[in-house]
């Protein structure tokens, strides 16, 4: 099912009636969801990604805007009838209820013909359970299982209803770091096999990164850019999308247009189109880094990570906005790091430029 | 391994020495008195060991009156007193305006002196020369005949015993209540809405099953204070319960020691010991029964 928002805003009032300071957690939303996609709502915490989640689950109501599922307006429907299943963080499975019976909760809620037996009702347990694999564990309940395990069945359980819609909030955050990627294939395996419109919260970009048809990386309510991840990462709208994707972050330099040349620092390191002289932000990928002793940025070295494939080059340089500079280069080019100064020359597509005021992107 | 064992023994030495002293030990002597026949607290002599203590006791109709009237104030008071607990609470939890206010009012039962607590419930129940009561205007207001409910028939005295202990033990229970719904996780209410859970169910199915630790508690302890019930009877008819046919296990172990007719400490040791093997069948009863209905 698709879903779109239209100009999808959330206010919470502020506490304190003298200050008037309200929340604005959502923004003016404006976005369509293809149907049958896997969406990543990405942000840093406390950006309203949650709250928007809450809005097109039905759990919160908009103080403006509209939510539509495919044609039909469900602003003002409850969630029960909106036909969405929701993940929570924590998972929030009924701890005094086994697998089982917390997997069919939601079809005993069932009302008048769409009422199931209780063999229908087990059947359908049994399929989903099966899908997310843990048709073992039916009888168990909550704090007996692993935190992987909790996951699943809370998915199951959302699933059990075969919603049109998925709501997941921050999936994977609970888990430790080798169960997040096992589950986020699952959760990848999972989407495909359902076709389920899926839409999750995360603050790990990595994680959306990988799964997701699309993301959205939202700042302060705020949407800042929408797309698929290759694109979002290739080509940012503004300094905070290309410093929010990618690991390691970018490194950040300021420095200025002149002449048809971009500087860093005194370094010329890049010819431009005609662009009016102005100071800026330069942003450049650790990956945008080729080591080349003609290279036109001059780096002081500091260290060297050897990560096995290839190589972590820690420099400095007076124009960069952190202490250091990451670089990654791959092992074949690194027998001339011998001397203190290091010269990079840079990868265009791997370099981007941002205006100092507005902080949006510059087409160099 | 050895050491550090008794070390522990070491650290439960003073809880031990107290819970001895004043829990074991009068334990023990209760029973023993008990089982002594004819014992004479002045010169501390009894004629010989036995059960006649207990028999003594157990055709006493004063005690097999007592015994009834503890067991309908039990049977009435807990359920109803914990299931009222239950709505006010759920109600208090379920507002936003004034809940302070409201708890405060519930609260302060609590915080009164039950005696001053049975002057008003006299005034509210009695019926003197000069007036009915306010219970009876109120009863003749609908048409009602005026009934006598501290010095009138069995079932109106009854009824104001238990009124009154229902009344008395809320607070708390309100209180318990309130906090342990206001502790359930909010995310298992939003997770019962998005899959469409009605009301009741998600009451019966969620709520119930969260607070049931709490619950329990409550009806064990409730179990065991109304059995333990004698002030209350005080408070509303004065001490010569005996007469007004309203006394209690309780009342009636201090009547037989302290009481006009008592001095009698074997007879009370007897009707004790009985009390304590009441209070221990049906706590282990709700034991049992509980590991069925309680999820902690």
């Amino acid at each position: 099912m698709k879903v779109v928002l239209q100009n999808l805003t959330k206010v919470f009032p502020s506490r304190n009636k003298k200050t008037q300071d309200d929340v604005i957690a959502v923004n003016d939303f404006t976005f369509e969801i293809p149907d049958g996609q896997l969406i990543g709502l990405l942000g840093p915490s406390g950006c309203g990604k949650s709250t928007a989640l809450n809005l097109i689950c039905g759990l919160q109501t908009p103080t403006s805007g509209k939510i539509y599922f495919d044609d039909v307006d469900v602003t003002d429907l409850p969630p029960e009838n909106r036909g969405v299943g929701l993940v929570f963080q924590n998972y929030a499975l009924y701890p005094h209820l086994t697998v089982m019976q917390n997997i069919i909760f939601p079809l005993q809620n069932l009302k008048g013909n769409q009422k199931l037996s209780k063999t229908e009702m087990q059947d359908k347990a049994n399929e989903v359970a099966a899908l997310v694999q843990i048709g073992e564990l039916m009888e168990r309940k909550p704090n007996e299982l692993s935190g992987g395990q909790q996951q699943r069945v809370a998915i199951a359980r959302a699933l059990v209803k075969m919603p049109s819609v998925l709501l997941l909030d921050e999936p994977l955050s609970n888990l430790d770091a080798r169960l997040r990627l096992q589950t986020r294939e699952e959760l990848r395996r999972i989407q495909r096999e359902t076709g389920i419109t899926t839409i999750f919260v995360t603050h790990d970009q990595e994680e959306a990164m990988s799964i997701s048809d699309m993301i959205v990386v939202m700042r302060s309510g705020i949407v800042e850019q929408i797309g698929k991840p290759q694109d979002v990462y290739d080509s940012p709208e503004n300094r905070f999308v290309a410093t929010f994707l990618g690991t390691p972050p970018i490194n950040q330099f300021t420095g200025r247009i002149s002449q048809g040349s971009l500087f860093v620092g005194d370094d010329e390191i890049f010819k431009t189109n005609d662009i009016l002289d102005q100071p800026v932000y330069v942003g450049i990928r650790p990956e945008g880094f080729i080591i080349d002793e003609n290279g036109p940025l001059h780096c002081k070295l500091h260290n060297i990570e050897v990560m096995g494939r290839d190589f972590s080059v820690i420099t400095s340089h007076e124009a960069s906005i952190n202490p250091t500079i990451r670089s990654i280069v791959s092992t074949d080019s690194a027998a001339s790091l011998q001397s203190d100064v290091i010269n990079f020359s840079i990868r265009p597509e791997k370099l981007f430029v941002f205006a100092q005021d507005t902080e949006k992107r510059i087409i160099v | 391994m050895e050491k550090r064992n008794n070390k522990a023994w070491f650290y439960l030495l003073p809880a031990m020495l107290f819970l001895g002293f004043f829990m074991v030990y009068p334990l023990i002597d209760v029973f023993i008195y008990s089982l002594e026949e004819g014992y004479n607290s002045a010169s501390q002599t009894f004629f010989g060991v036995g059960s006649y203590n207990y028999s003594f006791v157990l055709h006493d109709p004063y005690f097999l009156q007592a015994v009834k009237n503890t067991f309908i104030l039990v049977i009435f008071t807990v359920p109803l007193s914990t299931g009222i607990a239950l709505l006010i609470s759920t109600g208090l939890n379920s507002i936003k305006a004034l809940k302070n206010l409201f708890q405060t009012i519930y609260f302060l039962p609590y915080v009164t002196n039950t005696l001053a607590v049975g002057l008003v419930f006299m005034i509210l129940f009695n019926k003197t020369e000069y007036t009915d009561g306010l219970v009876n205007l109120i009863i003749r207001m609908f048409g009602g005949n005026s009934i006598d409910f501290i010095d009138g028939p069995y079932w109106a005295k009854m009824f104001v015993l238990c009124f009154y202990t229902i009344w008395v033990v809320m607070p708390f229970k309100v209180l318990t209540l309130t906090s342990a719904l206001a502790s359930v996780n909010p995310q298992y209410y939003d997770a019962a809405k998005v899959d469409g859970t009605s009301k009741f169910r998600t009451f019966t199915k969620i709520t119930l099953p969260m607070i049931s630790p709490m619950l329990f508690y409550l009806i064990i302890t409730g179990f065991i204070g109304a059995f333990k019930a004698y002030s209350d009877a005080v408070a509303l008819f004065g001490t010569n319960l005996n007469a007004a046919e309203m006394n209690t296990i309780v009342g009636y172990i201090y009547d037989m020691l302290y009481g006009d007719s008592g001095g009698y400490p074997s007879f009370a040791s007897a009707a004790a010991i009985i009390l304590f093997a009441i209070v221990l069948t049906i706590t282990c009863i709700n034991s049992l029964i509980s590991k069925r209905y309680v999820h902690y």
